[in-house]
C-alpha cells in the first residue's frame, strides 16, 4: 500500500443547536484503503460522511480530496472528482430502470449528461459499461423492472452499482448490508470485496464479522470525536474500545 | 446487439400510434372545417399542457401559476405585431426571448423550499403579472384587453381566414414541432437527469448532476414553450386580455394534466382533447352546472384511478 493520502480532513465540527455530532475530527484515507467507521448508534458515523461529502455544511474544519481544499465545492462537484457515496437507506430513483439508471448515471460521468437530443445509450461506451455493471452487481435479469418493484437485495445492489458508475476515487459505504435478509447477504458481500483495488473504501457498518473481514484500517467514533485509529488488530486489543463499543453485547441497533 | 443496447434504443423510439395520431391530427382542420376554431383552441392549450408536464411530470416542479408565462407570451406576441411587425413567426420569436427571460428570473424562484413554497410562489408571480397587465393599461389595454391585433400571414403567404383553418394548422405544426422536440429531450440523458431529480434530488446530487442549473434550464424552457402556447393564442384570436394570466387558467391545465396523466408527452395532449371535449358536452346540455359534473368526474379519476376508470371490465374483479 502506498501511503499518499486522498481523501483527509482537520478539525472537523458540526453543531445542530447545543449537539457537537461531529466533535473536533482528524481523519487520513490513504490511497487503495478499505477503512472501516466504526461506533456505537448516535456516534456521528453519518454526520461525518454527509460532512464529506457536502450534504452538511461544517461549523468548522477543512476537507481535502487528492491534496485539493474541497470544503466549499459543492456536493455534486465533489462527485465529480470522484468522492462517491452509497446510502444507509436506499436513496434510488423509483421512476426509472436499473438499466435507465445506471445508462443515466454512466453517461453523467462521461459529460454526456447535457445531451439533451441523442437518445439515453447511444454509444457503446455508454452501454458497455452498463452491461459490465448490470452483470457485476447480479441486475441484468431485472434491468427493464421498475426499480420500485425490485426485491429488497436488489435494491441494495443498485444502490452500490449506482456509486461506482459514477468511478469513485474514493467510495464512501454507509452501511452496504443494512436490513438485507440473510439469503442475499452473501451477494452483496461479494461485491464489496470484489471493490477495484485503487480504489480507497470507507465503510460504515455494524456487522464486526464484515468490518474484520474487510477492513485494513479503522476508526472508532465516539460521541462524535475520534477515540482511537489503528489496525483491526489494535483497535480490537484496545481496553477503551472494549468497554465502550465491542464489549456491549449486542451492537446493532 | 446486445440485450442491454435493444432495451436502450427501444424505449427510445417513438410508437406507431404516435404517428398514426399526428396524421389525424393533421387533416383534422380540413375534415372538420367548421370545428378548426376549436382545434385550434384545443392545440394552443394541449401545448401548455406539455410545457406544464415538462416541469411537473418529468422534474417533479409544482405549479398554480403556469399562466404567468402563458400571458407573458400573449400579451409580447400582440404588442409585438401591434407596434412592431405583423410577422407572426417573428411574433413568436419575441414571445420567446421574452418569457425566456421572466422564466430564467422567475426560476430562482423554484430552486429552495417545499412544494408548497412554490406552489406560492409560483401562484404569486402570476397575480403579480396580471395586476400589473391591469396597471400599465395603456401599453396594454388594461381590462378591455388588447384589441386591434392584426396580424400578417404565416410565412408571408398563408392567410388567417376567419373560419380558423390556417389558424388550426399554424397552432398543430408549431406543436408538433415541440412535441418532436420534447420527444428527443426526454429521452435523452438531460431527459433521464430531469427525472432522476424528480424522484430523488438528494441522490441525484450524490451521482454529480448540478440540480440547480438543471431546474434553472428546465424551468426557463418550459417557461418558453408556455409563452409560444400564449403567443399563438394571441395571434390566432387577434386579442389579449387579463384573463391569460388567470388562476383558472393555470388550474385548468394542471387538471388537464392530472386527466391525460403526468410524465408522458400524450398526457397533455389527451388531457387538453377531454378536458375542453367534457366542457363543450356537459355545458352544451347543462350551460350552469359544467363545473358540477366536471368536479365529480375529478373525484371519481382521483378515487378510482385512471387505469381502472378506462377499463370498465375491471371494475367488478378484485384487485
Amino acid at each position: 500500500m502506498t501511503t499518499d493520502v486522498v481523501l483527509s480532513c482537520e478539525g472537523l465540527v458540526k453543531r445542530f443547536g447545543g449537539i457537537t455530532a461531529t466533535d473536533h475530527v482528524n481523519l487520513r484515507i490513504h490511497r487503495g484503503a478499505r477503512h472501516a467507521l466504526i461506533g456505537p448508534n448516535g456516534a456521528g458515523k453519518t454526520t461525518l460522511i454527509n460532512l464529506l461529502t457536502g450534504v452538511l455544511e461544517p461549523t468548522a474544519g477543512r476537507i481535502f480530496l487528492q491534496g485539493q481544499d474541497i470544503s466549499q465545492l459543492p456536493s455534486h462537484q465533489r462527485v465529480r472528482r470522484g468522492l462517491v457515496r452509497t446510502f444507509q437507506i436506499n436513496q434510488l430513483f423509483d421512476g426509472l430502470t436499473p438499466l435507465q439508471t445506471l445508462a443515466m448515471v454512466v453517461s453523467q460521468q462521461l459529460g454526456l449528461g447535457g445531451r439533451w437530443w441523442q437518445a439515453l445509450g447511444q454509444g457503446d461506451q455508454v452501454t458497455k459499461r452498463c452491461e459490465s455493471l448490470l452483470a457485476q452487481f447480479h441486475l441484468l435479469e431485472v434491468m427493464d423492472q421498475a426499480t420500485h418493484e425490485l426485491a429488497y437485495g436488489k435494491r441494495r445492489l443498485l444502490e452500490m452499482a449506482i456509486a461506482l458508475a459514477c468511478q469513485p476515487s474514493v467510495l464512501l459505504l454507509d452501511e452496504p448490508v443494512a436490513g438485507v435478509p440473510a439469503g442475499e447477504r452473501e451477494e452483496l458481500l461479494q461485491t464489496v470485496a470484489a471493490l477495484p483495488a485503487d480504489v480507497s473504501v470507507v465503510l460504515i457498518e455494524h456487522d464486526m464479522d464484515l468490518v474484520f473481514r474487510f477492513a485494513d484500517r479503522m476508526t472508532v467514533l465516539v460521541n462524535g470525536a475520534v477515540l482511537t485509529e489503528g489496525t483491526p488488530l489494535e483497535v480490537a486489543a484496545n481496553p477503551l474500545v472494549r468497554e465502550v463499543y465491542l464489549g456491549q453485547g449486542d451492537t446493532h441497533g | 446487439m446486445s440485450a442491454v443496447t435493444q432495451s436502450l434504443r427501444l424505449a427510445a423510439q417513438p410508437r406507431w400510434w404516435s404517428f398514426a395520431l399526428w396524421a389525424v391530427l393533421l387533416v383534422l382542420p380540413y375534415a372538420l372545417p367548421t370545428h378548426a376554431l376549436l382545434i385550434s383552441e384545443i392545440t394552443i392549450i394541449a401545448l401548455f399542457a406539455l410545457s406544464l408536464d415538462l416541469i411537473l411530470g418529468y422534474t417533479g416542479i409544482v405549479s398554480l401559476g403556469h399562466a404567468a408565462f402563458f400571458g407573458m407570451g400573449a400579451y409580447s406576441a400582440a404588442l409585438f405585431a401591434k407596434h412592431i411587425h405583423p410577422d407572426p413567426l417573428l411574433g413568436l420569436a419575441a414571445a420567446t426571448g421574452l418569457t425566456m427571460l421572466l422564466g430564467a428570473v422567475c426560476s430562482l424562484g423554484v430552486l429552495r423550499g417545499s412544494d408548497l413554497t412554490r406552489l406560492m410562489v409560483t401562484l404569486g408571480v402570476a397575480l403579480i403579472l396580471q395586476e400589473l397587465a391591469n396597471k400599465f393599461d395603456g401599453l396594454t389595454g388594461g381590462a378591455d384587453g388588447l384589441q386591434g391585433v392584426v396580424m400578417g400571414p404565416v410565412l408571408g403567404y398563408f392567410e388567417f381566414d376567419l373560419y380558423g383553418q390556417t389558424a388550426a394548422w399554424y397552432a398543430l405544426v408549431v406543436t408538433l414541432l415541440v412535441f418532436i422536440g420534447l420527444h428527443h429531450l426526454v429521452h435523452s440523458p438531460f431527459g433521464f437527469s430531469l427525472q432522476a431529480i424528480r424522484d430523488n434530488r438528494l441522490r441525484a446530487q450524490a451521482i454529480g448532476i448540478d440540480v440547480n442549473t438543471r431546474l434553472v434550464t428546465v424551468y426557463t424552457l418550459a417557461a418558453v414553450l408556455a409563452g409560444v402556447a400564449g403567443g399563438l393564442q394571441a395571434q390566432t384570436t387577434g386579442f389579449a386580455s387579463l384573463d391569460v394570466f388567470g388562476f383558472d387558467r393555470s388550474a385548468d391545465v394542471l387538471l388537464m394534466l392530472v386527466i391525460g396523466g403526468t410524465g408522458w408527452l400524450w398526457g397533455g395532449l389527451i388531457g387538453a382533447v377531454v378536458f375542453k371535449t367534457l366542457h363543450s358536452v356537459i355545458s352544451a346540455w347543462t350551460p350552469q352546472y359544467w363545473t358540477f359534473w366536471l368536479g365529480l368526474f375529478l373525484v371519481l379519476l382521483m378515487l378510482v384511478g385512471r387505469e381502472r376508470l378506462i377499463r370498465p371490465w375491471t371494475w367488478r374483479r378484485n384487485t
